[in-house]
């Protein structure tokens, strides 16, 4: 079975924003282990010249019209905020 | 009559007749629910008041000739990762326990406008990661058939509901058989339409490219009618397709004379309970003693669907996922020093192991370096599925299997291996990656009196040959 | 001797584009309103909501793709790119990096070297983030999403600058492009046109680049200017110095014109790019291309032609006139009006360049039509009001676009042509100075200046100097 690194988990903690308790990454270590090895399975699969597909149906084009249609929806926007002042989403410092 | 024995389309019909109103069935589903609940807990939300208040007011419009519809005045359940304006929409998660959405989904306003009234909402899978109801952060859902067991999920609180008559039916979500699978194993019918057919306007995303709303319901009758009012073309979607081949309610025809059945030898091997095998291919000799054509063939690929379909599902949800962060809504950690602090606290006290599980899987496959070997890997893989089911459906107009390997598990038996619990949903994922119409319909019970379900598979914007055969069946062996 | 060195540029451009709404939603772009009254669930992130493609933004980017001589991506896609900020409410950015609308394209620029052809890499749709106010008082940060979901083009060239009057001269050139197309009207100070610079430095004839950096957060010609010209020096000392230059982003300090590097553990600057599952992808016709390629304005090189032909104005002023659409746009609505180019020429090079400078405007800022310029020009020629009343009038046609006509009719500053009152007044005027009248006739022509000044102010400006000259002389 692949190995996953302390690094790898802690790196992919980094980009998720997810921080694992010990017990958690060894766990998270196993696990992404042996889904890994399962996708390998897909490389028993010739896939030269076949398209990436994103998307089923061949739609295209889909679009909006350039017109203003909404209006002042502050109070919806701020309602579920867990902080707010001033009309605005209150954060954590993000600078310096 | 009981109120409770109704179908919901026999219902609506009771309440057109005057033998019943929208507020009798109401207060009967929540005497109901108040019964059963505690066992089942099939909801995570529910508001008496309001679904009480709201049955009256349709009453009113159904009394004033306002609303004619097939659904007028039916008790519904929706599954709560559909947000509901006004109303708590949790997806199961600590991470959404306080969310409260200021619109609603475009399914649920169909279902409003068609006069259906919402009892509440339903226990899930957190964020439909599962196939039990039993990663919901607010416990687990039971099978009413027995409550031992899991009801399936991820929509196992829809499928519990339908079953346990604490509504006429339900919407729930599929992104890899969430509908299909808990409606087989709680004995309810359930169908995942083509990809593109109901609007995701408003659905939480879990895998945006396979995610679709659909009905679980009592009947095919109340499946082809519940389709026919939340199929739509959505603006406010761009994967909406628009499509004039809605009227669904038009395929329930006791008809399958030179239908075309296939039956994929991959789907009958290993792994598969015998007696839902059992059940499976006596439902399909059921089918062609009405004049359907059945023959065995090889479908292909059916073992590539299980790690296709995770690189894809946990690369779009490691994405769709990352917007719950405590600032905008939901969950926000009491303590953190510092803005990444405060998101990584967030978010790992907000969300359980399988959500994290499968946000970890999604973020390694599309981190530099990997994104190549797994995320496009598996994208051309979902390509040769789907030429598979084309070729296929070139030859047949409905591809016939179980829907899962066995009835319903036992609760706790499926988490402690995850890799286990995957390999169960082998039958039904395929038809996410190929965007294809899936319905399960029961087909009879285990020894142990668990229901076992028929999975019957179309092409795109085939719905209507799915319900003519089921409706077909279904009429077979009433 | 020391080692010489070269500079190797490329500039990331980013362009607000100029659409009523935003690129995914039905919201308002418009500037200034109050926090978060220009928002919705798709540009805040709320779970459930999903984009819809505004097809205003694909015409312009093909139209400045067009402009700028790229090809055009018949088949493109938007990709995520995922990077958690609260400025980005999703936590992803919808771009596109795989297959951007538009790949290598070229302008050509003029410096004091001669002329040069830079080229572009790509330009890519992609949407912009809210704003970050911070909050020194509660010691946090405050998020605006009025500007998240603005559709902006990123326009990204290839390492071929080699000065910053370069860059300074292809910045121009898209501006002036972009401008002329309406995409944008590219103000560097109010961010709706952004510059990052990616700078490297090698010895001369090195055949490879060096480690570059990009530095962020540059909202002047003169800042970009500064910039290039630090971020040379600090990378030739660190190479002198036997260091190495570290591949990072940098942010550029207007005040301390300095740059520090922005680094933190927590950015892994892996943004997992994969394709937006919630969009589908754009076909750009061959119909369309040309639809938008018939529909491009005439470009500057080409009204200058065309100017230099037709109209018999200064090549100085023709260089000032088309340096802006705005201004030339008015320019030549005014004289297909009033059918005078000289006349119309000099009210933009005169009054209107000294107002712009007076009150620190750019031509795009001017709001007086050339309507109401060209009634103007008709009031002077009728002598229905003077030169000197017709530059006050237009003061005010330059603050708000007044009807000329009706503002002098309202205000009453008609030149008065009724000899017999003005020979009255001349005749008043001659007796209250003598003194003047007897420098005059001592042979002092100036006195006569005085009397005319005399004689307007006792007119209140409305009469035609020529003709109280004309009757002084003959009083005299």
């Amino acid at each position: 079975m692949r190995i996953i690194s302390d690094e790898t988990i802690e790196y992919v903690g980094i980009l998720a924003k997810l921080e694992l308790s010990d017990e958690e990454k060894e766990h998270a270590k196993k696990d992404m282990g042996s889904m890994l090895d399962y996708i390998d399975k897909l490389n028993e699969l010739d896939t030269t010249g076949i398209e990436p597909m994103s998307h089923v149906f061949k739609v295209q084009n889909v679009f909006r019209e350039d017109v203003v249609t909404n209006g002042d929806e502050s109070e919806k926007t701020l309602k579920n905020a867990p902080g707010e002042k001033d009309n605005m989403f209150m954060v954590p410092k993000t600078f310096d | 009559m009981d109120i409770l024995s109704y179908t919901a389309v026999g219902l609506a019909a009771a309440i057109k007749e005057g033998k019943t109103t929208a507020v009798e069935a109401m207060q009967a589903v929540l005497q109901k629910i108040e019964e059963t609940e505690k066992t089942i807990n099939a909801y995570v939300t529910i508001d008496k008041e309001a679904a009480l208040q709201k049955a009256a007011e349709v009453q009113k419009r159904i009394e004033a000739g306002e609303l004619t519809g097939p659904l007028a005045g039916v008790p519904v359940a929706i599954k709560d990762n559909m947000c509901t304006e006004g109303v708590l929409t949790t997806c199961s998660s600590k991470i959404l326990e306080n969310f409260i959405p200021t619109f609603s989904a475009e399914a649920v306003l169909n279902l409003e406008k068609a006069g259906a009234v919402m009892i509440g909402k339903t226990n899930m899978d957190e964020f439909a990661m599962g196939s039990t109801t039993e990663t919901s952060a607010f416990g687990v859902t039971r099978n009413p058939w027995n409550t031992e067991h899991v009801p399936g999920g991820s929509s196992g609180g829809s499928a519990a509901a339908v079953a346990a008559s604490e509504c006429f039916f339900a919407l729930g979500s599929d992104t890899g058989g969430s509908i299909r699978q808990p409606a087989s194993f709680c004995g309810v019918v359930g169908l995942k339409p083509t990809y593109g057919t109901v609007s995701r306007y408003g659905l939480i995303a879990y895998g945006s490219s396979l995610d679709q709303i659909g009905p679980l319901t009592k009947d095919v009758t109340d499946c082809a009618t519940v389709m026919e009012i939340i199929a739509s073309h959505d603006k406010k979607d761009s994967t909406s397709v628009e499509r004039k081949d809605t009227d669904f309610t038009s395929a329930l025809v006791e008809d399958v004379k030179g239908m075309k059945i296939g039956i994929p030898r991959d789907y009958f091997g290993e792994g598969l309970d015998t007696e839902v095998k059992e059940a499976v291919l006596a439902a399909a000799r059921a089918l062609e003693e009405k004049g359907a054509i059945v023959e065995e063939f090889d479908l292909s690929l059916v073992e590539y669907a299980i790690p296709t379909y995770y690189t894809i599902a946990a690369a779009e949800a490691s994405s769709n996922l990352e917007r719950f962060d405590g600032i905008k809504y939901g969950y926000r950690t009491p303590e953190y020093e510092g803005l990444h602090n405060m998101y990584k606290k967030t978010r790992s006290e907000g969300f359980g192991a399988e959500v994290k599980r499968r946000i970890m899987l999604g973020s390694f496959v599309l981190s530099s370096g990997y994104y190549d070997a797994y995320y496009l890997k598996a994208l051309r893989v979902k390509a040769m599925i789907r030429k598979a089911f084309d070729e296929a459906f070139a030859k047949y107009d409905i591809i016939l299997g179980p829907v899962a390997p066995t009835t319903a598990p036992k609760l706790g038996e499926s988490l402690s291996d995850p890799l286990k619990m995957y390999l169960g949903d082998i039958y039904t994922i395929s038809v996410n990656l190929a965007g294809l119409p899936g319905i399960s319909v029961p087909c009879g019970k285990d020894s142990k009196g668990l229901p076992i379900g028929l999975q019957m598979i179309a092409d795109s914007f085939e719905e209507k040959k799915l319900i003519r055969a089921a409706y077909t069946f279904e009429r077979g062996r009433a | 001797m020391a080692k010489q060195y070269e500079t190797v540029i490329g500039l990331e451009v980013h362009v607000e584009l100029a659409t009523k709404t935003k690129i995914f939603c039905g919201c308002s772009t418009a500037f200034g309103g109050a926090p978060n009254t220009h928002t919705c669930p798709v540009c805040t992130g709320m779970p459930g909501s999903l984009p819809v493609l505004n097809k205003q933004v694909v015409e312009y980017a093909v139209a400045v793709g067009l402009a700028t001589n790229c090809d055009i991506t018949q088949y493109c896609k938007f990709d995520r790119k995922n990077y958690f900020y609260p400025d980005n409410p999703q936590n992803y950015q919808i771009s596109q990096l795989y297959l951007p609308i538009c790949r290598n394209g070229h302008v050509d620029i003029e410096t004091e070297n001669g002329s040069k052809s830079v080229g572009i890499h790509e330009i890519h749709m992609e949407e912009d983030a809210g704003k970050l106010i911070h909050d020194d008082w509660e010691d946090c940060s405050l998020v605006d999403y009025n500007r998240s979901g603005v559709p902006l083009i990123e326009i990204v060239s290839e390492p071929d600058m080699r000065s910053a009057e370069e860059v300074i001269a292809y910045l121009e050139k898209l501006r002036m492009i972009v401008q002329y197309l309406g995409a944008s009207d590219c103000k560097l100070n109010e961010g709706s046109m952004r510059a990052d610079v990616n700078l490297s430095v090698r010895e001369v004839g090195a055949k490879e680049f060096g480690t570059r950096t990009e530095m962020k957060n540059l909202n002047s010609f003169r800042s970009i200017t500064r910039a290039i010209e630090g971020e040379r020096e600090r990378q030739i000392d660190l190479l002198e110095s036997g260091k190495q230059v570290i591949q990072e982003t940098r942010r550029w300090d207007d005040a301390k014109e300095s740059s520090y590097a922005m680094r933190s553990k927590e950015d892994a600057q892996d943004y997992r790019y994969f394709p937006d599952p919630d969009l589908v992808p754009v076909y750009i016709s061959d119909e369309w291309i040309e639809d938008i390629r018939n529909n491009q304005p005439e470009f500057r090189e080409a009204k200058m032609a065309r100017y230099k032909e037709e109209f018999d104005i200064p090549e100085y002023d023709i260089g000032i006139i088309t340096d802006s659409k705005h201004m030339a746009d008015i320019f030549e609505e005014t004289t297909a009006i009033c059918k005078q180019p000289k006349k119309v020429s000099n009210w933009l090079m005169g009054e209107t360049l000294r107002l712009l400078k007076e009150k620190s405007m750019d031509p795009e800022d001017i709001v007086f039509s050339p309507e109401n310029l060209a009634k103007l020009i008709a009031l002077v020629d009728s002598k229905a009001i003077n030169t000197n009343v017709a530059k006050e009038v237009f003061e005010v046609m330059f603050e708000k676009d007044v009807d000329p006509e009706a503002y002098v009719e309202e205000k009453g500053l008609k030149t008065v042509n009724d000899e017999g009152a003005l020979r009255k007044t001349i005749e008043e005027v001659i007796a209250a100075n003598p003194q003047s009248v007897e420098d005059y006739r001592n042979g002092k022509d100036k006195a006569i200046g005085f009397l005319v000044g005399q004689t307007m102010k006792a007119m209140k400006g409305k009469a035609d100097p020529g003709m109280v000259n004309q009757i002084l002389k003959e009083l005299l």
